[in-house]
């Protein structure tokens, strides 16, 4: 910008509608509608990892299905491959055993990622207060969200995809 | 052993149409069939009355707190997700009630023992099953927050009245 240009208020412009340099910047700054660009578009379309270890993962099957119809929320394209999907949903006891493979998967999930911890064994180990049960999956990956219930019902599963849209949408980045 | 096929192809079978054909037909009968889809967050399921959701605390139609904390339910409970602590109850007929009643909803598999071992009704299954948290904590209810849910229940035998 020239001397000339910086002498004259930029609200003295009537295209400018009345706005001052610092609000007509704001309005011309397209990187934050790029942000929100791609906040929306990651949120409407999840692509899960169904880590189904057991019983859990029967309710998963049934949120895919026509009843519950998870494509409503763009989350239909259930990904067995971890390079593709950005949200793993743990549903199912994790035994000690497994742990390793499941940290192998989270780590090998592309960033950004997010993890549903779904049903009582997942989030806290549940009734299997033992040896070889993991106390809760988020000793070994951070958890977003937790739904108790044994298994939930599809519709709580539902609820927690919402809620992690709900946290994509508000994340700083 | 070689499994004996009786004939060869015919000319339909082998150009595949007629078999694709009829696929894409009963895909088509599908869109006319009645709609199976619950939109979730604006329609809600109808809860059966054997439903057992989430275990919440009642109190009566006086306010009173049923629950005498006989640790009936924490004993039973079989991943161990009720934690209870009494206390002693000086200006009433009951002796004991809880100072702090608390459902671990993450540890809770909803079994329903607790509802059918409490001898005073103090506590039941609710029909809440869509409960999310963010962190551990915010799933510990506490005595507040379970008789909140629970609300009061009508008690026509009041034994704690004349005993």
């Amino acid at each position: 910008m020239s001397d000339v240009a910086l002498s004259v208020p930029a609200s003295a412009n009537p295209y400018n509608r009345g706005k001052s340099e610092e609000d007509l910047l704001k309005d011309s700054l397209f990187t934050t509608r790029i942000d929100e660009l791609v906040s929306w578009s990651r949120k409407n379309s999840l692509w899960p990892m169904p880590m189904g270890l057991a019983c859990c993962a029967i309710e998963l099957m049934a949120m895919v299905g026509p009843r519950f119809d998870v494509a409503r929320f763009g989350a239909e394209a259930l990904r067995f491959s971890p390079r593709q999907a950005d949200l793993m949903i743990v549903a199912g006891t994790v035994t000690k055993k497994m742990a390793p493979a499941l940290k192998k998967i989270y780590d090998q999930m592309p960033e950004p990622k997010w993890v549903i911890a779904m049903g009582a064994c997942a989030s806290s180990g549940g009734m299997f207060h033992s040896y070889s049960t993991v106390q809760g999956v988020d000793e070994i990956v951070p958890v977003d969200i937790y739904i108790p219930g044994c298994p939930p019902r599809p519709e709580a599963l539902i609820a927690g995809i919402l809620e992690i849209q709900k946290k994509i949408a508000s994340e700083k980045r | 052993m070689l499994v004996q096929r009786p004939r060869t192809l015919t000319l339909g079978e082998r150009v595949y149409l007629p078999g694709i054909l009829k696929g894409m037909w009963l895909t088509l009968k599908h869109m006319f069939r009645p709609k199976v889809t619950l939109r979730y967050p604006e329609e809600k399921w109808q809860v059966p009355d054997y439903y057992r959701g989430l275990p919440v605390l009642v109190s009566d139609q006086k306010g009173r707190t049923k629950c005498v904390a006989c640790f009936l339910c924490q004993w039973v409970c079989p991943p161990r997700a009720i934690t209870i602590q009494a206390q002693e109850l000086a200006s009433s007929n009951v002796e004991k009630g809880p100072r702090e009643f608390e459902i671990n909803m993450l540890r809770c598999i909803m079994c329903g023992y607790c509802e059918e071992v409490c001898p005073e009704e103090a506590i039941f299954m609710s029909k809440h099953y869509e409960l999310t948290g963010k962190t551990r904590q915010e799933l510990i209810f506490n005595k507040d927050q379970l008789l909140k849910l629970g609300g009061s229940r009508f008690d026509p035998i009041k034994k704690w009245d004349h005993k």
